[in-house]
């Protein structure tokens, strides 16, 4: 395996100045956190109803082997993994403020016009 | 079952080639919910922008300047005023990022897997990097599409990172609509050469800004005789689109690491066919003619070039619509778009010498898998710039005959 970390660069910051659309930069981040999570919820469901088809199609399922599962270390790892991402995407645009406070970018307007004439 | 174009079709239906990353059932989930996220804020939602210039903003400008707005940018500025475009274009913004975010995620934790993958296509000669070609100032100055690292960032030195990210995610911003290799383009150009020129063969093609080849392999698997020379400057784009090509069984395309604005490689007249799609929006003032004037070089006499891009902003076209149309250039980075949709392209291309007379204009609609994927339909133009049908800028190269007969 490479050495670099998958799920912060998944969420990384793309170059160039992010436009502001709310005159409180909260709102752009809460916003982007509502959406984040509306989307978490929309794989949550799809999940839910894949699993609920594989059982209509003759699966079975005891509620008491959900109760008593026990992950195995590379199972509980996945999970945590994945439980990681979920953190990482919901606080994407916070963790994109921060990297932006490290450096100065020009407006995109600036670079379009600079584009213009190179 | 019968097609409903009310809602994309399902991740799972996205063509798995040899290079394409593996996907989860979340992977999928979360691209579902993205193409639906973006058909809703452009089809459903979109119309708000409307309502809002004539309802509000068009009102308050006037009142503020006793004027109507004389172009887009004025009306930009009214409008990014407006609560409701605000909040709108916020949302339209997060759902860009959060596609960047759900195909790096997918393609990097698999990434040393998918670079080795493409390891076994990639040492072919019909790969050719040149690691002295630079990334221009008009590709490096923001990332392209908010894509971080834009076409040819690297996570690690050779890898496809860019290139599988670009490629896995374009099903979610055209809901589907670019078809199951997302090469709806590209097999429209294929199409429409056939209507235009039935039984034409063309030897030599040259694809300009190809990215990952996803509209230059359908033009080498339909004119099997043919060699299709596909060129980009980003290496890690090059290095996945030649092996996705190769996967895919097509060798009859080679992908090269090149500028188009420095075609000296080949000799005058080399080429039945110069072509980009695309393209034209992501290079610079100075870049764009230098690029078709060294593409009309390389064209042979009586070849065609073909330039795919959205409408150009007319004085016919509505300012309202130039402004909404503008949206990506200033909100997706893609700073050369509104300049560039404002440019006379033709008067360009018979700058170069491709003379008017063999000039000619179509419109283009992606060619996709009907059962399963969403034909652009002409209505689609609420989709500002978006849509899946585009204006192809062509010319026929006068032969030598004809451009002599021209000269005197």
């Amino acid at each position: 395996m490479s050495d670099f970390d998958a799920v912060a660069l998944a969420g990384k910051k793309a170059k160039g100045k992010r436009p502001a659309y709310f005159d409180d930069p909260a709102v752009d981040r809460l916003l982007g956190m509502v959406l984040a999570l509306a989307g978490e919820v929309a794989v949550l469901q799809e999940r839910n109803d894949t699993v609920e088809r594989l059982l209509d199609a003759g699966g079975v399922l005891r509620r008491e082997d959900i109760e008593t599962f026990r992950p195995d270390r590379d199972t509980a790892y996945a999970r945590g993994l994945a439980s990681r991402e979920f953190v990482a995407r919901i606080f994407r645009g916070v963790q994109q403020d921060m990297e932006s406070l490290a450096a100065q970018e020009p407006n995109v307007e600036d670079v379009s016009r600079e584009l213009r004439e190179i | 079952m019968t097609r409903r174009d009310d809602i994309p079709p399902d991740y799972r239906e996205v063509k798995r080639h040899g290079m394409f990353p593996d996907v989860t059932h979340d992977d999928a989930a979360r691209f579902n919910f993205l193409a639906n996220l973006n058909k809703h804020l452009a089809l459903t939602l979109g119309a708000g922008n409307g309502l809002a210039w004539r309802q509000r903003a068009l009102p308050g400008f006037v009142a503020e300047h006793g004027r109507e707005p004389r172009d887009r940018f004025e009306i930009r500025n009214a409008m990014n005023r407006d609560p409701w475009h605000r909040f709108w274009s916020a949302c339209k913004r997060n759902s860009m990022e959060m596609r960047q975010q759900a195909g790096r995620a997918m393609v990097l934790r698999q990434l040393d897997e998918l670079s080795g993958r493409a390891g076994q296509w990639n040492a072919r000669p019909t790969l050719q990097l040149n690691p002295s070609v630079q990334v221009p100032r008009y590709q490096a100055a923001v990332d392209i599409h908010c894509m971080p690292g834009s076409y040819h960032g690297e996570v690690f030195e050779g890898d496809v990172s860019a290139g599988a990210n670009y490629d896995c995610g374009i099903f979610a911003t055209t809901g589907g609509g670019l078809g199951g290799l997302s090469d709806g383009g590209g097999q429209a150009l294929v199409a429409w050469a056939r209507r235009e020129r039935p039984g034409w063969a063309p030897k030599r093609i040259l694809d300009v800004g190809c990215t990952i080849g996803h509209n230059a392999v359908p033009l080498a698997a339909g004119f099997p005789e043919s060699e299709v020379i596909a060129i980009d400057t980003a290496a890690p784009s090059l290095r996945y689109g030649h092996a996705r090509a190769q996967s895919m069984g097509v060798g009859n395309i080679s992908f090269v690491q090149m500028n188009g604005e420095d075609l000296s490689a080949f000799p005058d007249g080399h080429f039945d066919w110069v072509q980009s799609t695309m393209f034209l929006h992501e290079l610079s003032g100075k870049a764009l003619p230098a690029v078709i004037a060294e593409m009309a070089r390389v064209l042979k006499p009586g070849g065609l070039m073909l330039h795919l891009e959205q409408a150009a902003y007319t004085d016919a076209m509505p300012l309202f619509e130039q402004f909404m149309r503008d949206w990506d250039a200033f909100n997706n980075n893609e700073p050369f778009w509104s300049a560039m949709h404002a440019l006379d392209v033709p008067a360009i291309m018979a700058g170069a010498g491709m003379a008017r007379s063999g000039h000619f204009k179509a419109k283009v609609r992606a060619v996709v898998d009907a059962e399963i994927f969403p034909q652009a339909a002409d209505g689609d133009g609420e989709d500002f710039g978006r849509a899946a049908i585009w204006d192809a800028y062509g010319a026929w190269k006068p032969a030598a005959a004809d451009a002599l007969e021209a000269a005197q």
